[in-house]
């Protein structure tokens, strides 16, 4: 017998109201992570990290750009999903929560955003 | 707002060292999202022409900057492998005490062997010379 009511049963989103999304979007990036965070390390140690036009060079070369993104992209959302439950199990008053998990996002949204943006200003200067 | 009970209750289990690794997966996680503001300004400089680059490179090799970027380095690789452990655990696989003390074992020496090659790759030898 199960313990659910029936409109729980129906809706499908468990206790939380929200379903399974979080945290199927936290093992989602973290395997996309694992992928793109290996590329990223041995990429990392074969480069002369201290020289701009050999680093500026590497990130606009081939695919470099699509994943230096993917992997800015993955790790802000991956990060932000952290965060956030960091959050909600540590903060106890509503408004600092709500407050916290606000900033939370947006700098998290706000980081994506940025290295996207540099990854392009790197690639398309590439081509001029 | 009603008084409800709050999780966590770290202080209700009696210890068992294994606690460590999964609190210590927090605090590399977090430490992780702190760096990844090094991470977007390196790429932020990069893209700000060889001026910017070089005040990133002179901020980033003093002391204590390199201090701070090996501890980054340190909570990467136990993330990483602390995480696949995670990943292995949803996949319901080695969820036993047993199996789960061994991860835990091999997870700490993959995240120091790991931390080792890379600290001497990016710190020690300097970096692949130009």
């Amino acid at each position: 017998m199960s313990l659910r009511t029936p409109l729980g049963r129906v809706l499908g989103a468990g206790s939380a109201h929200e379903g399974a999304h979080h945290w199927t979007a936290q093992r989602a990036t973290a395997v996309a992570l694992t992928l793109l965070t290996i590329w990223f390390v041995v990429s990392i140690v074969r480069l002369p990290l201290a020289d701009h036009a050999s680093v500026t060079a590497w990130i606009a070369h081939g695919a470099n750009p699509v994943l230096l993104a993917l992997l800015a992209i993955v790790a802000s959302w991956h990060s932000q999903l952290g965060v956030q439950v960091v959050i909600e199990d540590y903060v106890h008053g509503r408004h600092a929560k709500i407050a916290l998990l606000l900033a939370s996002t947006f700098a998290h949204v706000l980081i994506a955003a940025v290295a996207v943006l540099a990854l392009l200003r790197i690639a398309l200067r590439s081509f001029g | 707002m009603r008084q409800r009970p709050l999780s966590p209750h770290a202080t209700v289990y009696r210890f068992q060292y294994t606690m460590i690794g999964s609190f210590a997966h927090r605090v590399s996680g977090l430490a992780l999202s702190a760096g990844l503001l090094v991470f977007v300004a390196w790429l932020a400089a990069a893209a700000g022409g060889w001026g910017s680059y070089a005040a990133a490179v002179a901020l980033l090799s003093g002391p204590f900057a390199k201090g701070v970027l090996a501890l980054w380095l340190l909570a990467f690789c136990y993330h990483f492998f602390n995480g696949i452990r995670h990943l292995a655990w949803d996949l319901v696989f080695g969820l036993e005490k047993r199996e789960a003390r061994r991860s835990y074992r091999m997870a700490i020496i993959a995240t120091l062997a790991l931390f080792a090659a890379l600290a001497w790759l990016l710190f020690a030898r300097g970096g692949a010379t130009p």
